[in-house]
């Protein structure tokens, strides 16, 4: 069980996507899971070992770490991505449903069980707000856990066990700051384009809807 | 989800390229991620824990090592590598979207459409003209924007492409000017040179492959210019065989490529 195992799940979205929603699942693959497995993980692996502060104290330098890292920027990046991956099986499962539907009752009820009409439509409009909310909820808590998006080469700690104020020094933090402004620009896009998304489909299904009943008050 | 998945996805764009495409596709492949899957990581894997300054100072190694490698060389050949593959993502949906319009022109039953069934749709291959042409063309004038900028961002970051030995450090908390010692100098240097190489080379055949669509594309206006009435079969006819043998070198090819993941 691994990141294929998702990608396997998210393949299948593509097929029911529109141009937009492929331009999303690109950019998710190549620009944030891709970028996460490749480079992202082999910075933070260490992180912990790599965390020195100047003291000897035993157990100083483990409070300090659990004080400055709650949760690891690595670990709720991959928490991100699953989250904002999720909402696209609502579609997938709408979609099964509607072929299930149709082969129980051996009749056509849809044009095309992949069309984008109807209820699932409103199956996509809420996976499109999800994805968007939980893609701002995480950008959020980054920002709010770490006060902003960057990392300190030091930071001073004076949790016990430690004596006193310790430096301790962070490993990397300019590579992870880098990766981190990397993961938040991503992150904005992919919001920019589930919004533009959102607003395409909202705005063709209006104008379709207003369009027939304008042809039906002329009939 | 690894560098294996790009090559799929890239893989099924190599159809719709020209030869010099294929021969890069190749090149990135074999002589840049494979390269830096199997041995450039391995050279760079202990850099931090075999980054050693000559002092006992907490934190004096850990501040010395993020000032000298802001970013390491491994991530940033990861990252030029994805941003130099993606412009090609833009000719696959081009091919897709145009597929999507073949699929639904057939489905109309409309007369002009000359298919038999969507398999042959699925199949078919592109020849690089209209907006496809303009697709491909901003693709590989992308390409090479990204492998300038990162060679550039390289060269500035790192004084040139030589590894040192040996680097002085004083960044606080270091006490005085301390010696800090990097770890496979000389061999992360050949790796470096190796890659700069390959990445040059790339940018060669990027330009190539532009200056062969340019005047690909300057003689066929010509051509349409000067022999308005040619007809247009003997030319299909033409390309159509260009492109036969153009796909059995890349067949050829393709069965020298090893499949591999990270």
């Amino acid at each position: 069980m691994s990141w294929g195992f998702l990608c396997d799940l998210l393949s299948g979205v593509n097929k029911y996507a529109t141009g937009i929603g492929r331009i999303w699942v690109a950019v998710v693959f190549i620009f944030r899971l891709l970028v996460y497995i490749v480079a992202a993980e082999n910075i933070w692996k260490y992180e912990h070992d790599e965390f020195e502060c100047n003291i000897k104290q035993p157990g100083c330098e483990n409070v300090c770490f659990d004080h400055f890292f709650p949760v690891s920027h690595i670990r709720l990046w991959a928490l991100q991505l699953i989250m904002v991956f999720t909402p696209s099986l609502l579609v997938v499962f709408h979609v099964a449903y509607r072929e299930n539907r149709e082969k129980h009752r051996n009749q056509k009820l849809y044009k095309s069980p992949g069309e984008i009409d109807g209820g699932l439509l409103c199956t996509y409009l809420i996976s499109l707000i999800l994805k968007t909310g939980f893609e701002i909820v995480f950008l959020i808590l980054f920002y709010k856990l770490y006060n902003g998006f960057e990392v300190p080469r030091l930071v001073r700690c004076d949790v016990r066990p430690c004596p006193s104020t310790v430096d301790c020094y962070i490993s990397k933090p300019t590579e992870k700051m880098i990766f981190l402004y990397f993961l938040v620009s991503t992150s904005c896009l992919c919001i920019v384009l589930n919004l533009s998304e959102l607003s395409y489909l909202t705005f063709k299904h209006s104008i379709k809807c207003y369009l027939k009943r304008y042809i039906k008050k002329r009939q | 989800m690894d560098w294996g998945a790009l090559h799929t996805i890239l893989g099924g764009v190599n159809k719709h390229s020209t030869s010099i495409g294929k021969i890069w596709l190749t090149v990135l492949f074999i002589f840049r991620i494979m390269i830096l899957v199997v041995a450039a990581e391995r050279v760079w894997g202990d850099e931090q824990d075999d980054f050693i300054c000559n002092t006992l100072q907490p934190g004096c190694k850990n501040v010395c090592y993020d000032h000298f490698f802001p970013i390491s060389h491994i991530r940033l050949w990861a990252l030029q590598l994805i941003f130099v593959s993606t412009p090609a993502l833009l000719v696959a949906m081009h091919v897709a979207y145009r597929r999507h319009e073949k699929k639904r022109q057939f489905r109309k039953g409309d007369q002009k459409c000359e298919y038999k069934d969507i398999e042959e749709i699925r199949k078919q291959r592109f020849h690089i003209e209209g907006s496809l042409w303009w697709t491909y063309t901003s693709s590989i004038f992308f390409r090479l924007v990204f492998e300038a900028v990162f060679m550039y961002a390289f060269y500035f970051m790192y004084d040139g492409f030589r590894m040192p030995r040996l680097m002085k450090c004083n960044a606080w908390p270091c006490p005085n000017t301390v010696d800090c010692f990097v770890s496979r100098p000389t061999e992360k240097t050949v790796f470096t040179i190796f890659m700069i190489a390959v990445s040059s080379i790339c940018i060669l055949l990027n330009v190539a492959e532009l200056c062969y669509l340019l005047t690909k594309f300057f003689l066929r206006r010509s051509k349409k210019a000067g022999k308005p009435k040619q007809h247009p079969n003997h030319e299909n006819k033409e390309e159509t065989k260009q492109n036969e043998m153009n796909e059995l070198i890349s067949d050829s090819c393709q069965n020298t490529v090893i499949g591999f993941s990270s």
